[in-house]
């Protein structure tokens, strides 16, 4: 029997009913139509699903929608504003962070609150924090480089949706 | 895969969550963290006819200390262990096993009660909480009865909670150690993706005098058999006399020789023995070393 959620994503409300088996990530893609946030594994191992829930890192396929009624959750969607990438994404780019991009969604939502937080990294501690992200491309190193550029970079008014 | 269909409730109290897990029957299943069980429903492995909801249940997330021990409510979350200053201080065996759990991700949803009762013996948690003389609380409409994690442990992925049974706490005595001694511990851990499953693991608890003997010695042992291990034998070689690297080497031996790691894909039984006892002597001398530091 489907449950009526309320939940806000990007800084939106929305209203739903859904079925208690649906998957967050599948309601964020498909209930939501906001596809940047990618399937990989489904099982919790690859990370490619990475959202923000109450402004944390999890991975939305071993999550419910059900449990996310009455949270917030963010997405790749609220990082760039008015068509600019944020600084994180713009290292991405710059350092050559993604290749296919598959992965990307996933390493951004798990990066944006180690940015936010501010702090300058070892490549040791950036290479922890994604640990639980698999990337088939870059070999890792240019997003390590990437993180690097975006957490040398001068602060500025980012902080995912906040805007 | 997506999961199968099933019933959803979500309660706000112990007592509710206990009603509807007795009236639900061996086919009601508890949803704590989820990052066990819903990849097994996304597998399929698991097709329960309800999930009880656990995360909206009140008094569930707090870490007390208390009498001697500490408390934790069966909803704390893996991140919420590993920063805590209470069970650094007072067992901080387990805040460094939290390293080891998965990825940050799956620690900001997994919880302590969670792991528990999925009885992983490859799991960290459950090896610590093992050498730690840790009990859980287990509610129920029948009562309320505390179970020691040796008690509850019984084979892979089986505990001895009966099936109307829900852990709402895990509690954890202090360790009494006299002034002029030092306890280290250690964990190590072996896996082709730091926080993936390990190939092998093993943690180790070493009490010292001033005079460099062993007093006590705990090793605990993951992904050795079917369940979460300790090896008193490996602890009994310790606290034979003085401690020293030869005495680590033979404890390491002791405590694997019996064992019967499963073999998979990344290692077959005798590879997984090997990686175990290494890691078992690098949690012994490194606790050995933490130990002495503190003497010193």
């Amino acid at each position: 029997m489907k449950r009526e959620i309320e939940l806000e994503v990007n800084g939106d409300r929305y209203q739903r009913a859904v079925e208690p088996r649906m998957l967050l990530s599948d309601f964020i893609r498909h209930e939501l139509r906001l596809t940047g946030t990618h399937v990989g594994c489904e099982h919790g191992v690859c990370g490619a699903c990475t959202v923000l829930f109450d402004g944390e890192p999890v991975r939305s396929c071993v999550m419910l929608a059900v449990q996310a009624d009455g949270h917030s959750v963010r997405t790749v969607e609220s990082l760039a504003q008015g068509g600019q990438l944020n600084r994180l994404q713009r290292a991405f780019n710059e350092c050559h962070g993604l290749q296919c991009g598959f992965c990307t969604p996933g390493f951004l939502m798990t990066l944006q609150p180690v940015v936010d937080e501010g702090k300058q990294l070892s490549d040791d501690e950036i290479r922890d924090a994604i640990s639980g992200n698999i990337c088939r491309c870059t070999g890792y190193q240019q997003i390590v480089e990437a993180v690097s550029q975006a957490l040398a970079e001068p602060q500025e008014d980012e902080r995912a949706g906040t805007a | 895969m997506k999961p199968p269909l099933f019933d959803y409730e979500a309660p706000s109290t112990v007592e509710d969550a206990a009603r509807l897990l007795a009236e639900g029957g061996e086919d009601a299943k508890l949803l704590a963290g989820g990052q066990s069980l819903i990849p097994l429903l996304n597998l399929r492995f698991a097709a329960p006819s309800l999930l009880i909801d656990l995360n909206g249940v009140d008094g569930l997330g707090q870490i007390r200390a208390e009498d001697g021990q500490l408390r934790l409510g069966a909803l704390v979350r893996h991140s919420t262990v590993a920063g805590d200053p209470l069970v650094a201080d007072r067992h901080p065996l387990l805040s460094e096993a939290m390293g080891y759990v998965a990825h940050p991700q799956i620690r900001n949803r997994g919880t302590i009660g969670g792991t528990t009762a999925h009885a992983d013996p490859a799991a960290e948690v459950p090896v610590v909480l093992l050498m730690s003389d840790a009990r859980v609380v287990a509610r129920s409409t029948r009562g309320r009865r505390e179970i020691g994690v040796d008690d509850l442990f019984v084979s892979i992925f089986t505990t001895s909670l009966e099936p109307d049974e829900i852990i709402s706490e895990v509690i954890i005595p202090d360790r009494a150690v006299e002034p002029g001694t030092a306890v280290g511990s250690s964990f190590q851990e072996f896996a082709r993706r730091h926080g993936d499953y390990a190939i092998g693991g093993a943690a180790a608890i070493v009490h010292l005098g001033p005079d460099g003997v062993c007093r006590s010695a705990r090793v605990g042992l993951l992904g050795a058999g079917m369940r979460p291990e300790e090896s008193r034998a490996a602890a009994a070689v310790l606290e034979s006399g003085t401690f020293s690297e030869r005495a680590a080497r033979e404890a390491a031996a002791v405590a694997t020789t019996d064992i019967s790691p499963l073999g998979n894909v990344h290692g077959d039984p005798d590879y997984r023995r090997e990686v175990i006892r290494e890691m078992t002597f690098r949690a012994v001398m490194t606790a050995a070393d933490k130990a002495k530091a503190r003497i010193a």
